[in-house]
Formats: C-alpha cells, sequence, structure tokens
C-alpha cells in the first residue's frame, strides 16, 4: 500500500486514474475467482485396512462381522483435491456415491471435510462398468452434463479394479489423468504428474477432466468442529438409477489365499543364503 | 478357437518384460489360433520381427513421432480398431501402469467387461476364468466374463514367458498420424527417478521397515545398506507404510495395501514387523525372507525363512554372502 501511495504522488490526474485501475485488476486477479467451478467427486467406502478379510459362508463376499468401513483412502486424496480446487477458484464440491444407506455416514464426513452437497444412488451394480455407467448418468442429471472436473481414486483398495475413472472419462469423451501424485492448474488447463514405473509422467490436459488420485498427491485434512456441524445441515440426495445393460463381469467367488506355513528360522546370514541358492533356487 | 490381441508395451525402444509374459499367455489361450500383437510408437518397427516366437503370428505396428510416449486416446482408438478389424475377442495387456491405464478405456469403447490384475487364467468349460487378487491381497476372486470381448490385465511375474515358437509373424507398419484431438492427453515428459528398478516390476525385492530406524539419523547406515543389498540382488527397495508416513522413503517404493501389491520372486523383509495391510502387498511372493529382532513378529508367519536378528549385524553379513554366491554363478 506504501509504495502504491508514493507512485500516486508522482503521477498525473489521468495516470492515477490508471494506476488505480490496473491495482485494481491486478488485485482481483489475484483473490478472486477467474470462474468458479462445478467439481464432482466419486467415493466409495471400504473395509478399513487393518482389517482382517473373512469369506462370508456362500463365497461370494466378505464376512461383515466386526469389518468398520471407511472412505476409500484414495478417494480422500481425491476430495482433498477437489477442495483445494474449491478453495482457489471458488465452486461447488458435489460427492456421488453408489451404495446402499449405510455410506451416510461416510458421506457425511466428506461434507464435514468441505464438500458441499452429495448424491447417494442406489443401483444394483455388480461390475465396474456398471459403475461407470450410473455414475455417469447421476453426474449429467446433476449438472446438465459434465461438471468442470470429476474426481476420484486410483481405485478401491475393496476390488482394486483401477477401471471407474478412465471409464467415466470415456463416457463424457474428455481425458482422464490417471494415478496422479501432483495437479497445478491456473482453472484452464491442468499440469499433473502420474506415477508410473520407475519415475513419473507430465501430462497437461485441457478442462474438464477427469483425474484418479493416488497416495501423495495432497494430505486429506480432518474435519474440524465447524465443519462437522456444518456438515449436518448439508443436503444428501438420493435416487435410483437402473442398469442399462447386463453386467459383464461375474463374481464367481471369493477365497482366502492360500494359508502359508511359517518357514525355518535360520542361525546365520550363510544358513540363509545358502538355503536360497540350493533349496529355494531363486538365486 | 479365439483370436486374441495382446498390447505390446515398449518404452524407449525395449519391450516390457510383463509384455512378453501376456504374448506368452496369449498364444497359448488361442491354441493355434491368431494371436495379434499391437506395437505403438515412434521408431519401433525393428521390435516388431523379435515377436513370432513369443507366439504373435501377426504385428500391427503403428509409428509416428507424436505416439513416442503414452498417448492414451490415441492408443485406445488403434487397439480398438486392431481388435475389430482382425475380430479379436480377448485382449490382454501386461498390468503396468500403461496397461491399466489403457485396460478400461478399451472396455468402455469395445462395451466389453475387464478384469484387472489376474495372476490365473485358464480356459475351463468353454469359458475363460481369471483370478485375481481382492481386498489387496487378502483374498482371491475368481472371475469370468460375460462380454462378447473380454480384456483381461495380466499381473506382471504371473506367467512364465514362452520363446519356443517357430513360426515367424506377419508385420504390418503403418504410420500414423493421430488427429489433434487424439493427442489431448499425450504424456507431455517423462521424469525418471534415475536408474531405478520399480517394487513392482523386480524381481528380487529388499524392503525395510521401521526397525531400520531413522535414515536422517542414527538408521543411515541400515538403509545404505538396504540399498546395497538390492544393488548386489538386481533387485529394487521397498518400503512399508510406517517409513512411506514418516517420510524416510517415497511412495512410490510403499508395498502394502496403500501401495504395491507384488509378487516378486524373492522378497526380503527387513526390519519390518508385518501388520496385516503389508502382508496383503506381498503375501504372492514366491520366496519370503524376513529379518527382524522380534521372534514372534508376524512377519515370520508368511516368511519361508527367517532370521531373528537387528538389521545392523544381518544386513551387511547378508551382503557378503550373496557376493560370494552371486560371484559363483
Amino acid at each position: 500500500m506504501f509504495r502504491v501511495r508514493l507512485f500516486f504522488q508522482n503521477t498525473s490526474q489521468f495516470s492515477l486514474h490508471l494506476a488505480i485501475l490496473q491495482f485494481l485488476k491486478a488485485y482481483i486477479n489475484t483473490t478472486k475467482p477467474i470462474k468458479t467451478m462445478n467439481l464432482a467427486v466419486c467415493l466409495n467406502q471400504v473395509p478399513d485396512t487393518s482389517a482382517r478379510i473373512k469369506i462370508a459362508p456362500d463365497g461370494k463376499g466378505i464376512d461383515q462381522a466386526g469389518v468398520t468401513y471407511v472412505i476409500n483412502p484414495y478417494d480422500e486424496f481425491a476430495l482433498e483435491e477437489a477442495l483445494k480446487l474449491k478453495e482457489k477458484f471458488g465452486g461447488v464440491v458435489t460427492v456421488f456415491s453408489v451404495g446402499d444407506d449405510s455410506f451416510q455416514q461416510n458421506i457425511r464426513k466428506a461434507l464435514a471435510m468441505g464438500a458441499d452437497k452429495a448424491v447417494l444412488i442406489k443401483s444394483p451394480i455388480k461390475d465396474a462398468s456398471d459403475v461407470a455407467f450410473v455414475l455417469s448418468e447421476a453426474i449429467k442429471s446433476h449438472f446438465g452434463g459434465i461438471p468442470d472436473a470429476i474426481f476420484l481414486g486410483k481405485e478401491s483398495t475393496d476390488f482394486n479394479d483401477a477401471q471407474v475413472g478412465a471409464m467415466l472419462a470415456e463416457i463424457f469423451d474428455v481425458p482422464c489423468v490417471s494415478v496422479v501424485v501432483g495437479l497445478e492448474t491456473d482453472g484452464k488447463t491442468a499440469k499433473m504428474e502420474r506415477e508410473i514405473e520407475g519415475g513419473k509422467e507430465i501430462v497437461e490436459v485441457a478442462f474438464p477432466f477427469v483425474l484418479t488420485a493416488q497416495k501423495g498427491l495432497n494430505l486429506p485434512r480432518v474435519p474440524n468442529m465447524k465443519g462437522i456441524m456444518a456438515a449436518k445441515t448439508k443436503p444428501i440426495e438420493t435416487k435410483e438409477i437402473a442398469l442399462a445393460s447386463a453386467s459383464k463381469s461375474i463374481l464367481l467367488n471369493l477365497d482366502k489365499p492360500p494359508q502359508k506355513q511359517p518357514g525355518k528360522i535360520v542361525a546365520s546370514a550363510s544358513e540363509l543364503v545358502k538355503l536360497l541358492h540350493t533349496e529355494a533356487k531363486v538365486i | 478357437m479365439p483370436s486374441v490381441l495382446v498390447f505390446i508395451e515398449q518404452r524407449n525402444g525395449q519391450i516390457k518384460r510383463a509384455s512378453l509374459e501376456s504374448l506368452s499367455k496369449g498364444a497359448e489361450l488361442a491354441q493355434g489360433g491368431k494371436v495379434v500383437a499391437v506395437l505403438i510408437g515412434s521408431n519401433i518397427k525393428a521390435l516388431a520381427d523379435g515377436l513370432g516366437k513369443y507366439g504373435a503370428t501377426k504385428v500391427c505396428v503403428f509409428e509416428n513421432e507424436s505416439l513416442a510416449r503414452y498417448a492414451p486416446t490415441a492408443f485406445a482408438k488403434l487397439v480398438v480398431k486392431v481388435t475389430k478389424e482382425e475380430s479379436a475377442t480377448v485382449v490382454l495387456l501386461a498390468s503396468t501402469a500403461m496397461g491399466k491405464d489403457l485396460a478400461p478405456r478399451l472396455g468402455a469403447r469395445l462395451g466389453a467387461g475387464v478384469v484387472s490384475d489376474a495372476i490365473d487364467l485358464k480356459e475351463q468349460n468353454g469359458k475363460l476364468v481369471a483370478k485375481r487378487y481382492a481386498y489387496s491381497g487378502k483374498a482371491i476372486a475368481t472371475v469370468v466374463l460375460e462380454s462378447e470381448i473380454k480384456i483381461f490385465s495380466i499381473r506382471p511375474n504371473s506367467f512364465p514367458i514362452n520363446d519356443s515358437h517357430a513360426g515367424t509373424a506377419e508385420v504390418v507398419v503403418s504410420n500414423y498420424n493421430p488427429e489433434t484431438a487424439e493427442l489431448r492427453d499425450v504424456v507431455k515428459e517423462i521424469v525418471a527417478s534415475a536408474g531405478k528398478l520399480d517394487v513392482a516390476e523386480a524381481d528380487i525385492v529388499v524392503s525395510g521397515g521401521r526397525g531400520l530406524r531413522d535414515p536422517n539419523g542414527e538408521g543411515k547406515q541400515n538403509w545404505e545398506n538396504l540399498e546395497r543389498l538390492a544393488q548386489t540382488l538386481g533387485g529394487a527397495v521397498g518400503a512399508s507404510r510406517a517409513v512411506v508416513d514418516a517420510h524416510w522413503r517415497p511412495h512410490s517404493e510403499q508395498v502394502g495395501q496403500t501401495g504395491k501389491v507384488i509378487s516378486p520372486k524373492l522378497y526380503i523383509a527387513c526390519g519390518i514387523s508385518g501388520a496385516v495391510q503389508h502382508l496383503a502387498g506381498m503375501s504372492s511372493s514366491k520366496v519370503i525372507v524376513a529379518i527382524n529382532k522380534d521372534k514372534d513378529a508376524p512377519i515370520f508367519q508368511v516368511a519361508d525363512y527367517g532370521i531373528v536378528g537387528t538389521a545392523e549385524e544381518i544386513l551387511p553379513q547378508l551382503i557378503e554372502e550373496f557376493k560370494k554366491v552371486m560371484s559363483h554363478n
């Protein structure tokens, strides 16, 4: 402010007006949003990562006893990134989940973190293509088209398919960048870093886009008391969406991985290396 | 007799070993039928000739300077084009960063079901039955696809490479000039972590946990030794979640439920107690070695061989012993 005032004193009336105008313009550019954004975050819930998984007697699912469900960790990175964009550019973050009423609690947590509203979709989904289809239908009808960006985790830690993000992008015919660990954007294009074997790929895409988040992208915030209180009155809309075609993937059964027998405890490094060489034959 | 298409991934003119595993599997599934390999890139047509011995009967090469790096939209379009032209009903890809990204795009475009990260794939009563891990390694799912075209991405190190096919493949090279829209998501630049082998691709992985202690303090020597051990064995360094969360090691090295789920030939866990979420990421390794000072650590429950001891004493001895054996080989 001090420098500006000095500058004014040394200028004529006309250039003073010009200077004020330029200053205001610069001020607006740094603080006001270029464009407020409609941001969609797709959120799944999964058994807590420390949960021991037991197979249900029918062999088609897991035993729910004692399993607590949390927001899929990768979806939390996706949500955090959307919230950061909202803070930078202004806008609305809408959460989309496909599931039953047990999702309400985790959706409330997402609202407490800062999402504005949520849509819970009930649908008899069986595979990733089903999920991508019903999400696209819900997103289309909510926004009347595609929002500015769609954020998902790189995969869910239950079925680890890593398919929904790219499938959604194909349905909307927009770019998808998967396994993202870095995002920089001016609101028009987005420069992203995606993790690959032994390095990173740099990709630059225009809005709108789909992003799937990898650990390392950010550190998700923990909801504070104010957020938790505010979340109580934020709207969760529920809707039912039917599938348009038969599911493509059929789960025949779910098994426990073969249990390994505890092995030999050996006394020395030389004995270990000998066994790896002669018995296990891996070196 | 299905017609099989295999997407062959190459980076810097080097075909991924995992793609050769997929191709070998594809030739097995085709049972003497058509096996079409698709190769996309810049200056790569020389790579096509070598694919016959892995079972390819035809290789479609698409060359253009603009395709030197991965361009998801263009790549998806080309693989879909060949799938349709060749009436392929089975599409295989290696489940690498590129394959995992490409497979669902193909699924959406072809209206095909996709199985990600298959660890087993065989024909049973006329159906292709795949097995894959679910719940990040804590369960195994058996799945079939009902769509006409079936896409499988295959976990690296799951199937052997078979290079004993006698036939030579017909090679068709096209210069493909993609439209601007097809390059909307092309990779601009690759930043490599210099000379590092990735944990997901390595045959041998040597992982460190909290037991190795702070690399910026008392654990400095341990981590150096761990890296030396990996180097001696030609393997990659892995890490537990605890040490990644403490910023001791990069996330790209994390093995476990929120890291990488891997199946190397040899996995050496040093100073890792073996939390459920870590075990989920490495229990499918062929041979597991655990080094831990706590004889009751859960890691010993899944280990084939264990040594009770600290990293300080065991790691230097191991390096010496491995060096001796390796120099005899």
